[in-house]
């Protein structure tokens, strides 16, 4: 049965995502084009990571609507600024359903944002599908989908994938200094990642917090040197991660092995510190990824507009991967129901497995979560590879020390 | 709670008096502002960044040495201090309006910022950003001594030149009692000029000190504004030396309360050392 709804999905899929590649002219469209609201943080703090969906998003309505649209009609993408502040988010997603009255709601980006937009989304009835929502437990509307599959128990799944991936290198770590700032959505995963750690029986020589907006990273990482661990574990996220290195290397110390749970991708691969440093990733340019056609295109434009745009870095990884997948997932549903009721195209979802470029997503598990696709990458050569799993690492990278 | 070793708990030292020389050479422009012009300039955290910017984009983009621009920014910012002093002036902006209408230029700043480099991570890569010296167990980072001592520098310098010359003496007259220094014939608004563009150009040197240490990011200015607001009142307003001392003291505790306790724990410190202060000794907050 199971094998059967695949198919179905991958149909769904072939009409769909794999159009990107067909040539040839698109079929006539009826005058009332889709339109599809959402908010993204264009300003403010988040703008810069913000602005990389905004940018996939264009370029998928653009391929979208240069092979049909969806069920024929054109498809209008409307974006509003929620200036990065959830509380901005919410009024406008209100606004999109009341006043802009759209078809379809697309997610915005961060956590925060995307429980504002649930809210709404859940008061009149909204599927929700969205990019990068950081903590499954909070997410309960049963019309919401995650693009960026972590799995409901990400703080369990993703450091016992982290730790499978160091037990099989040549020297697996002994002892670990477990270092993390209080962001909401970065320090519940260092916490499971202190237990994953324990049971496996690694010892912890050191566990340090610290307030995110810290400015300081000296003393961290003389404490840290001070521990001399086999591992660093660095729950942080943005620009911490390149902080504490940077105030590592002024006291001459090189961590032997060192994972950052959400580091700025741009400046950690810029870094010459940043050498071999781990993290996690739900897809990156390099087969088995790209041997996918749609993900292979999708590689080239991105990395062609994404210059265009001035991005410092250009490069598709789990941001951009996210914001493609939650496209894929609502040309999907519609695709498949034939319809754009927000009711159908939820219950389809729900029912069905839909292939995207960094995998088979479902949400038939806890707060409509599904498999956790979190793989282990490594900066190597001055590019971001995934090392763990082997079936997703990149031809002969494995882990280096 | 197991006690630091002592190489660990002197790095730490090391790192707190350094981050306080930062703290203290930001403070010293707004404090002077604050004290002597009576303006609570909160652009002053605008200025540092946009001069860190500008700091960033003369090495990366020009290929300029960027201990240059420290020859080539300050003159410029001293224009923006004197021009903005003109504005608030002309405009007869009160000491709690300059809250307002500084922050409003902050705003304008940061979304300028955001406009010409964006809101992405920019780095300036130098050969001084990698210099060092080892002293035994120490490391001495090239950059975080150069923002100690010149905080320490322009520290003194103003305080000399406020002590002992006779521009100094009447900027001090005049924050004491504008009308009667007027009738003994202090030209006011040409000090209230020269004294902002000096308190701007200062903020300018911080700014690139700032952008030779740390990473830049238009949202940074804002996580800053608390600790250094803590480390002007710590140091007493219109002081020039306060600043320094304040600063040293501040980053010290924050990074041996890193360092012995728990780094979650320094962001209390600045202002439980203010609020100690407001509680023991309330006349020289």
């Amino acid at each position: 049965m199971r094998s059967l709804k695949r198919v179905a999905a991958w149909a769904a899929i072939a009409a769909g995502s794999l159009g990107l590649m067909a040539a040839g002219p698109a079929p006539a469209q009826s005058s009332d084009p889709i339109r599809i609201g959402s908010t993204l943080a264009l300003t403010g703090p988040l703008s810069a990571t913000a602005l990389v969906h905004k940018l996939v998003g264009d370029i998928y309505v653009d391929d979208l609507n240069s092979r049909g649209g969806l069920l024929g009609r054109k498809v209008e993408w409307l974006v509003k600024d929620d200036q990065s502040k959830p509380d901005v988010a919410r009024t406008l997603y209100e606004q999109l359903v009341t006043s802009d009255k759209v078809d379809l709601l697309m997610g915005p980006y961060a956590t925060g944002a995307i429980l504002s937009a649930m809210g709404v989304a859940q008061r009149y009835n909204k599927m929700l599908i969205h990019h990068t929502f950081g903590i499954p437990s909070l997410a309960k509307y049963d019309k919401h989908f995650p693009a960026w599959s972590v799995g409901p128990k990400p703080e369990e799944t993703v450091p016992t994938t982290l730790f499978d991936a160091l037990a099989a290198s040549p020297k697996p770590p002994k002892t670990m200094a477990l270092v993390t700032s209080k962001f909401p959505s970065v320090h519940f995963m260092s916490l499971g990642a202190r237990e994953v750690a324990k049971k496996r029986g690694i010892q912890e020589v050191l566990f340090l917090e610290w307030e995110f907006g810290n400015r300081d990273f000296g003393p961290i990482a003389a404490r840290i040197k001070d521990a001399n661990p086999d591992f660093v574990f660095v729950g942080n996220i943005g620009l911490e991660g390149n902080m504490l290195l940077e105030a590592m290397k002024k006291i001459d110390y090189v961590p032997p092995l060192h994972f950052h749970l959400y580091p700025a991708p741009g400046p950690m691969v810029a870094a010459p510190e940043g050498k071999n440093a781990l993290s996690v990733t739900i897809f990156e340019e390099h087969p088995p990824y790209t041997d996918n056609p749609v993900a292979a295109k999708f590689v080239t434009e991105f990395n062609k507009r994404a210059k265009a745009a001035g991005f410092p870095y250009t490069k598709v990884e789990v941001q951009a991967a996210a914001s493609f997948t939650a496209w894929q997932l609502l040309e999907a549903a519609v695709t498949a129901t034939k319809s754009f009721d927000d009711a159908k195209l939820a219950d389809w979802l729900k029912k069905n497995q839909v292939p995207t470029i960094q995998g088979v997503l479902r949400f038939d598990r806890g707060n409509n979560y599904g498999d956790d696709l979190m793989r282990i990458k490594q900066v190597q050569d001055g590019n971001w590879v995934t090392i763990w799993p082997k079936e997703v690492a990149a031809p002969g990278a494995t882990l280096k020390m | 709670m197991t006690l630091p070793s002592l190489s660990l708990l002197s790095q730490s030292i090391l790192s707190g008096v350094f981050i306080g020389g930062m703290y203290s050479l930001i403070g010293l422009g707004l404090g002077l502002s604050w004290g002597l012009l009576r303006q609570i300039n909160l652009a002053h955290f605008g200025f540092v960044f946009l001069s860190a910017y500008l700091s960033y984009h003369m090495a990366t983009v020009w290929g300029l040495d960027p201990l240059l621009t420290l020859v080539l920014l300050p003159p410029l910012f001293f224009a923006i201090g004197v021009a903005m002093q003109w504005l608030l002036s002309r405009f007869l902006i009160s000491p709690f309006n300059s809250l307002l209408v500084t922050f409003g230029f902050t705003v304008m700043i940061e979304s300028l910022i955001q406009y010409v480099w964006t809101a992405d991570f920019r780095r300036l890569q130098s050969g001084y950003g990698e210099e060092k010296f080892v002293l035994g167990p120490l490391y001495i980072p090239v950059p975080e001594l150069l923002t100690l001592v010149l905080a320490v520098l322009f520290a003194f310098a103003i305080w000399a030149a406020m002590r002992f010359t006779d521009l100094g003496k009447a900027m001090r007259a005049m924050a004491e009692d504008g009308p009667i220094a007027a009738a003994f014939g202090i030209n006011q608004r040409a000090l209230s000029l020269i004294l902002s563009g000096t308190c701007v150009a200062l903020a300018s040197i911080a700014g690139i000190c700032f952008a030779l240490t740390f990473t830049l990011t238009p949202t940074q200015i804002f996580s800053w504004v608390g600790v250094v607001f803590a480390v002007v009142m710590l140091g007493g307003l219109g002081s020039a030396l306060g600043p320094l001392v304040a600063g040293v003291i501040v980053g010290v505790s924050e990074a041996v309360a890193m360092a012995v306790f728990a780094p979650s724990w320094a962001p209390l410190v600045s202002f439980s050392l203010l609020i100690l202060m407001l509680l023991f000794r309330p006349g020289k907050v």
